[in-house]
């Protein structure tokens, strides 16, 4: 029975290490390489080909100057930041509600069975039921209909995120509070929430990221001059490939990792000083 | 909290989505019993009795079937089934090295890196292959610049792009799931296994395969269900010959302005989708675990 | 037999906790005094802890009522209950350091704030961790979280202090130390202490009387020496270690003993057991239990001595004692446990497959029931 040194077990493995190893990181860089090739070519100066010829920051700077680009990232931004208001407030009083409810009250499975659905629909039928409804209701699409859209999928990941965080809390800490004097409203406001409160935020940097990114349901909701960027990107990318594109898609991808990292680290955080 | 608070809490989330989903999808559903109207919206209906017995109702669920739509259909089931073999058989592996081989100070790298992706834009992702795949792309100017080639490939607009990146896009939705089940593995079950005269192979397909299964049936419901309703990816990188069920829709919406005929292959789709769910929870009822969500 | 207590600290009535079919906690009654140290002493699963988490007010009883200084709490939710708890894991709030634990109650007392302070430190003083305030609990060892648990109790200046396991996550040479430290703490402060524990050791050492549980039920209610060398049942008996039960068959003797004819023939008396035990007629069997430090082996005896043949199975060494397995005409088994130094009476060095004598004092005959 033989252990690596470094804990790593051999028996019942059914690949030798170094098969196992080597295609490990095939799959790595399959999974970043054509990431990284498309951000180091925004810096190449061809327009054209794909072979490098010099770095240049040109294409930054034509983004900045193409007004219809930043409108659609003012859009976005609107769009993302009411998205993640409503969602975590939403999410996490329906986590709570799901959490610290007696087991089995009534419409506790029923709503339990209606969060998971936004997130299993496929995104397609989603956003067709949607402009569906609101052809119907004569609701004129707008940032506002894509605002709805966006809330709509995002409560869920909100309540699944905070859910998992109030189960791993101690029960005995809000018990203990209740002991030394404090009402249900004192003890969540005083223990529950400073604890739980990493794992909103980070289910709020989750949310807005899911909402800056999307294009799907975005594409069917979205009004005439409710260009998001990533509807705005699809447009660039159907006209052509372009160091532009690139450019926008290295931008995008910047944020969304600083968000992605920063979400990491607080719920790390604090699973540690829980 | 007493059940009252609680249900006083859902209040707001029921509301949103009562209106913004639920009714949506109810809306939809009527709709996809309904005809087009000449300029786009919807042919009235005058006399409900009649329209009900002469069956046109279901017109649009008959002409999903039809050759045409059903090869479409077909298509797209194949290309799901394609991607979840292939992105199972890929990511087993890798799921494996992180979770049971890997040194004990790179897991976390290893898993937030494979994380990163799973929230990145699939829009970029899949330009990415865009990129690469095109006449002009990378993967032609290298193989060109080194000689191995003399005319470069047409690989863009091509199943075998589409294939490229719905596996692209998918993989981290099968590793994670996988990884998760590897994690709780009992790795003592093995070493017991493998004293009792278990090699590594039989080790592997009789303990470890059948452990790991809820996760296994997870990662394959995460990646089939998305890749059945895929249209950016064949959008971007299949051409008129790679049309997928998703594309169709989009197609219905956008620019048919058949919102009846998208509308009853929406529900199509989702009732594929939902039949798929319903056999999971099952699964896991049997298994006794708590269902993924 | 429960003695009836003026004005008692805490009083529970008949009180039933059911979980579904079960019952955690079945029709118990018990009256604690004032300033005393009791403890709830059984096996995990009798429903110690369910019991004092009632008194806490964490669950709600099923039938019956709970009085703390006389006044109905049944209904009433913890935050209003003059009883205050430290809990097994101590629960202290990782995101406040430990001012702010110990501070934490302080607003629902209407104390002004300029006086959170000079109180908070007094409570630190009084557990021994004055200068610790800036501190956070993972910043502390075990034996620093529970004094900032018991300080976070206290400040609060409850009727009762209920304590669940105290000593269970302190390590064994810290346990002496603290158990010590308690039971002067409880006398300084003369307030009421209730504990929960399964170890008979710290309930013998820390309380003024104990109750053992079993099954959800009181078995026995008593000071400790009581339970200790008076159990009333063979499974009180059992859990206090005295694992040694004998038969016989009871007889006339003189007022206020019992005859007892043992299977050797041989009639002793014994001091007659007080009720719920008996009464007995002659002829009738009676159960009894001798503590296995209170037995010798014998090699040979007196025809009237209280003695019971056995053949000897095993010995351990256990340092400052030793203890004899042996094993007895009905195949019971039975332990003597002798203090190394005194010499064993006639059998210097007994060897499994010796045969010799249990004998004993007949003072030191338990009946049990």
């Amino acid at each position: 029975m033989t252990r690596d040194p470094d804990g790593g077990l051999r028996i019942g493995s059914p690949w030798p290490r170094r098969l196992l190893v080597s295609h490990g990181v095939l799959v790595y860089l399959f999974l970043y390489l054509p990431v990284a090739v498309l951000v180091v070519f925004s810096f190449n100066a061809a327009r054209q080909t794909a072979v490098w010829s010099g770095f240049t920051l040109d294409w930054y700077r034509r983004l900045l100057r193409d007004d219809g680009l930043l409108d659609a990232v003012r859009n976005s931004l609107e769009v993302a930041a009411v998205t993640t208001g409503v969602a975590t407030v939403l999410g996490t009083l329906a986590a709570l509600a799901l959490g610290r409810s007696p087991a089995g009250f009534r419409g506790q499975r029923a709503t339990q069975a209606l969060l998971m659905l936004p997130v299993v629909i496929p995104e397609i039928v989603l956003g067709a039921a949607l402009v569906t409804f609101f052809g119907v209701s004569r609701l004129r699409l707008s940032l506002a209909t894509v605002i709805i859209a966006h809330v709509v999928f995002s409560i869920s990941y909100v309540a699944i995120v905070v859910r998992a965080r109030l189960a791993g809390l101690d029960p005995a800490l809000e018990e203990a509070a209740r002991d030394l004097g404090a009402g249900p409203f004192d003890t969540f406001r005083r223990v529950t929430l400073p604890l739980l409160l990493p794992g909103v935020v980070a289910s709020a940097l989750l949310v807005f990221t899911l909402s800056i990114d999307d294009y799907v349901i975005t594409s069917f909701v979205a009004g005439v001059g409710a260009t998001t960027l990533p509807l705005h990107i699809y447009s660039m990318l159907k006209v052509g490939v372009t160091p532009e594109v690139n450019a926008v898609s290295t931008l995008l991808l910047a944020v969304t990792i600083v968000l992605i990292v920063v979400a990491q680290r607080l719920l790390q955080e604090d699973r540690r000083t829980t | 909290m007493k059940a009252r608070g609680a249900r006083a809490l859902l209040l707001p989330t029921w509301a949103v989505l009562g209106v913004f989903f639920l009714a949506p999808l109810a809306l939809m559903l009527a709709v996809s019993f309904r005809q087009r109207g000449v300029y786009g919206g919807l042919r009235a209906v005058t006399d409900l009795a009649a329209y009900l017995r002469s069956g046109a109702w279901l017109a649009n669920y008959i002409r999903s079937v039809s050759p045409i739509y059903l090869s479409i259909g077909w298509r797209s089931l194949w290309m799901a089934v394609l991607t979840t073999v292939l992105c199972l058989l890929i990511s087993y592996p890798v799921a494996w090295w992180i979770a049971v081989r890997a040194p004990r100070r790179w897991k976390n790298l290893l898993l937030g890196l494979v994380v990163v992706p799973f929230w990145t834009s699939f829009l970029i992702r899949t330009y990415a292959w865009m990129f690469i795949l095109r006449g002009q792309g990378l993967l032609n100017a290298v193989l060109l610049g080194s000689g191995v080639i003399h005319r470069p490939l047409e690989l863009l607009y091509t199943p075998f792009a589409v294939m490229i990146g719905l596996v692209y896009g998918e993989l981290p939705f099968m590793i994670l799931p996988l990884y998760a089940s590897l994690e709780k593995l009992d790795r003592t079950l093995l070493e017991a296994a493998a004293d009792l005269g278990a090699g590594r192979a039989a080790v592997f397909r009789r303990v470890t395969v059948p452990l790991t299964m809820p996760g296994i049936v997870a990662g394959v419901v995460l990646v089939f269900i998305p890749s059945l309703g895929q249209f950016v990816v064949s959008d971007l990188l299949g051409g008129a010959k790679s049309m997928l069920l998703g594309n169709l829709i989009q197609n219905q919406f956008a620019v048919a302005r058949n919102q009846p005929f998208g509308a009853a292959l929406a529900f199509e789709l989702t009732a594929a989708v939902l039949l798929l769910l319903l056999a999971y929870a099952l699964y896991m009822k049997r298994k006794g675990e708590e269902v993924l969500l | 037999m429960i003695t009836p207590i003026a004005s008692p600290s805490v009083e529970i009535r008949g009180v039933t906790k059911r979980f579904g079919e079960m019952a955690a906690v079945d029709d118990v009654s018990l009256a604690i005094g004032r300033g005393e140290f009791f403890a709830l002493l059984g096996p995990s699963g009798c429903g110690k802890t369910t019991l004092l988490r009632m008194i806490a007010g964490l669950e709600t009883p099923t039938a019956g009522t709970i009085l703390i200084d006389g006044v109905d709490v049944t209904r009433m939710s913890p935050h209003d209950r003059p009883a205050n708890m430290v809990f097994q894991q101590y629960a202290l709030f990782p995101h406040l350091t430990v001012a702010g634990n110990v501070a934490f109650g302080l607003r629902y007392q209407g104390l002004p704030k300029r006086d959170w302070t000079a109180k908070v430190a007094d409570a630190l003083a009084l557990v021994r961790l004055a200068g610790l305030e800036s501190r956070r609990p993972d910043q502390l060892s075990g034996g620093q979280r529970q004094r900032v648990a018991l300080a976070r109790a206290l400040v609060l200046e409850p009727k009762v202090l209920l304590l669940d396991e105290p000593l269970a996550a302190l390590d064994q040479k810290l346990r002496k130390e603290v158990q010590v430290e308690l039971k002067t703490l409880q006398r300084t402060l003369g307030i009421t202490f209730l504990f929960v524990t399964h170890d008979q050791e710290e309930a013998l050492a820390l309380s003024d009387r104990m109750a053992v549980m079993s099954h959800g039920r009181v078995a026995q209610v008593g000071s400790p020496a009581e339970i200790f060398e008076r159990p009333e049942t063979e499974l009180v008996a059992e859990f206090m270690g005295a694992s040694n039960f004998f038969t016989a068959e009871a007889r006339d003797a003189g007022p206020g003993l019992l005859g007892l004819r043992l299977a050797s023939g041989a009639e002793i008396a014994v001091p007659a057991p007080a009720p719920p035990r008996g009464p007995f007629r002659p002829g009738d069997a009676v159960r009894f239990t001798v503590r296995p430090e209170k037995l010798t082996l014998c090699s040979s005896v007196s025809p009237d001595a209280a003695a019971v043949p056995v053949i000897i199975e095993n010995c351990v060494y256990q340092g400052v004692s030793t203890l004899w397995m042996a094993r007895g005409a009905g195949g019971e088994q039975f332990v003597v446990c002798q203090q190394n130094g005194a010499p064993v009476t006639g059998l210097p060095e007994a060897s499994a497959g010796t045969a010799a004598f249990l004998c004993w004092n007949p003072a030191h005959t338990v009946v049990v029931q």
